[in-house]
């Protein structure tokens, strides 16, 4: 292990977030069955599995889009049930999206600004005039934003229209957006998904970034298993809304029914 | 050449937030705001007044109030002249109990309770989106329709079911010739404007633009559906409000309940679609459009000394109408405004292609 890696392991903190038994059925289909699983502060965890696997479905369970029949999620020590995902998003939690999620009539800047929306409380007398906390909090949350911009190299596409930039570029304002909420956890979803070798290079490199600068805790759903085994810290694997596997990367892989579910033996 | 924001340099955010950060565009406002306050008055007739800017003003002021709503928030209203109509009664009946309130009061509170309804109507969009919510907003209209016709107080009893109002007046001056009707509607137009822009440029506007774009993300990086979506109804149905309480005391004076009819929210519907959804300046292309339509059709035949009945010509502005909305909504559904922006930056490029 080189330095970092050793100064990465020494900041992995205790478990900030846990799903316990969780459960979730659309009619018939059983996207996740009696799931338990942990995340722990600081670290890198990877959520892999074949397609339809319920790793989408577990991450909008987190996030509040869904709620599981069945389970508990708790975060920081407490429990939460049936919370709406906007109040999700103010108790630190925030993701990308699979399928781009981004608002497209607005311009980047917009669109990040966005993210920084539950941290603007000024009034809309105040807005509406412009003056006083409303101009000096638009201001305030630019500059921040513009930090972030910085840091994920989009300058140059500031005020251009999210729907026009191409689709590499989409991810990274989709990443920024989220990063604009100043995140305790971060959720990925499939960030790398449709990319060249270039740009998905670049986004691993920024998401170790966010990782290390900012301490933010990273759940990632990825299908490029080098990348995976290359930067998170533990990996829980999911087959037809089952855990099948949980642990570091070297023992994911030499665990058989994830190999089996990989290579598709037996179902 | 000479249209371009090259070697403008912002040194800080607050002046890359300005309304309009190029410094030719900061200038054309400028002696575009001389001109319409100083210079139409001197020189246009009473029948343009009349028949053209004032109804252009106000209509212009409620296109961009259902804007906020359809354009911005992306939540549908068919019904939106009820909003008009909650704001002309309300401004009727306050001026006739309150007759010490200043005419300014009085429209500030019927926005106020025009909001107030907006929001009202706006809780099914909670629930249900697209058609049903188209369905559910005409619910509004045939509403206000039956109230103002059946509910006598509102009309103050009066035996035809018509209202009239006296000429405003404001802190003593008695707005009454039409360059005096039209300067103090275009006083009240440009604090709007100013006003709304405001509101699309803070939090407020993102959290509608976001609604309109992808709810569901929104929600999950923190914003209030409830919150965007009551507020977008409730400023939109103030800015109506005010529009309408100025359709009945400025432009009509005298009205009956079918004045605030579907026909006229369908008006607002296409000066939207035809001027731009979810552009301020596509509000005024909009209602400078349906106003002047009409007109033109009417004279234009005349000065080409062709002969041509109001019955045809009256057809022939529906005909237009008609074939512009599904061209807008077929090839540019960002209508005039976009139409303009695209020549704004052939303008900023020229005289070099690229
Ligand atoms: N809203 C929904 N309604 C009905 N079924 C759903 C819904 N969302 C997910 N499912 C089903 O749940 C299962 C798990 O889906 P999910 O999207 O979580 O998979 P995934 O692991 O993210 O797959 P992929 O790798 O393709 O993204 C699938 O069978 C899917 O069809
Ligand atoms: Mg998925």
């Amino acid at each position: 292990m080189n330095e970092k890696a050793i100064e990465h392991a020494h900041r992995i903190g205790g478990v900030v977030l846990a799903l316990e038994g969780v459960s979730l059925a659309f009619g018939g289909v059983k996207a996740l069955s009696d799931v338990s699983f942990d995340v722990r502060e600081h670290e890198v965890r990877a959520i892999i599995g074949p397609n339809g696997a319920g790793k989408s479905s577990m991450l909008n369970v987190i996030n509040g889009v869904y709620h599981p029949q069945q389970g508990t999620i708790r975060y920081l020590g407490r429990e939460y049930h049936d919370m709406d995902p906007h109040e999700v998003a103010m108790s630190g939690i925030s993701r990308t999206f699979q399928n781009l999620a981004l608002f497209k009539g607005m311009s980047v800047l917009d669109n990040i600004m966005s993210g920084r929306n539950l941290k603007m409380h000024s009034n809309i007398l105040l807005q509406a005039l412009r003056i006083g906390p409303a101009l000096r909090e638009e201001i305030e949350h630019r500059e921040v934003v513009e930090g972030i911009i910085d840091f994920l190299e989009i300058q140059a596409y500031r005020k251009t229209q999210v729907g026009r930039l191409p689709y590499g570029l989409q991810k990274r304002v989709d990443l920024a957006r989220a990063l604009a909420m100043e995140p305790r956890i971060l959720l990925l979803d499939e960030p790398m998904a449709g990319m060249n070798m270039e740009e998905k290079q670049d986004m691993c490199r920024f998401i170790l970034d966010v990782n290390d600068e900012f301490g933010t805790t990273i759940v990632l759903i990825e299908h490029d298993m080098s990348v995976v085994m290359d930067i998170s810290d533990r990996v829980l694997v999911l087959d037809y809304g089952k855990k099948i596997g949980d642990g570091t990367p070297d023992e994911v892989r030499a665990n058989q029914a994830v190999i089996e579910a990989y290579l598709g033996v037996s179902h | 050449m000479f249209y371009r924001e090259n070697g403008q340099f912002k040194s800080n955010y607050a002046s890359d937030q300005q309304m309009l950060p190029i410094l030719q565009d900061r200038v054309f406002m400028g002696l575009l705001l001389v001109f319409a306050f100083g210079a139409v008055p001197l020189f246009v007739s009473d029948y343009v007044f009349l028949s053209l800017l004032i109804p252009f003003l106000i209509l212009t002021l409620a296109a961009i109030g259902l804007n906020i709503l359809v354009g911005y928030c992306g939540q549908i209203s068919i019904g939106h002249a009820a909003f008009m109509s909650v704001g002309a009664y309300a401004a009727y009946n306050l001026a006739l109990r309150l007759p010490q309130l200043n005419f300014l009061v009085v429209l500030v509170l019927a926005g106020l309770i025009a909001a107030a309804v907006g929001i009202l109507f706006g809780i099914p969009s909670l629930r249900i989106k697209g058609l049903y919510l188209a369905v559910a907003t005409l619910a509004a209209q045939f509403f206000t329709d039956w109230l103002f016709a059946r509910v006598k107080w509102f009309t103050n009893y009066s035996s035809s079911g018509s209202v009239s109002t006296a000429p405003i007046e404001l802190f003593g001056w008695k707005v009454d010739s039409p360059a005096e009707k039209y300067l103090f509607l275009l006083g009240v137009l440009v604090v709007f404007t100013v006003v709304a822009k405001n509101l699309v440029r803070g939090h407020i506007g993102r959290a509608w633009m976001s609604m309109r774009d992808m709810d569901v993300a929104a929600e999950v990086i923190g914003i209030r559906p409830v919150y965007a979506k009551l507020t977008a109804f409730a400023v939109s149905s103030f800015y109506v409000g005010v529009a309408g309480a100025l359709w009945g005391f400025v432009y009509l004076g005298a009205w009956e309940p079918l004045a605030f009819n579907l026909s006229l929210s369908l008006n607002l519907l296409f000066m939207i679609i035809i001027g731009g959804m979810g552009s301020l300046l596509g509000s005024y292309f909009g209602a400078a459009f349906i106003v002047a339509l009409p007109i033109l059709l009417d004279q234009v035949p005349n000065w080409l000394g062709v002969e041509m009945s109001t019955a045809l010509a009256s057809h022939l502005a529906s005909m237009i109408f008609g074939s512009l909305i599904v061209f807008f909504l077929i090839v540019e559904p960002h209508g005039l405004a976009r139409l303009w922006a695209i020549g704004k930056e052939k303008l900023r490029l020229w005289p070099f292609p690229h």
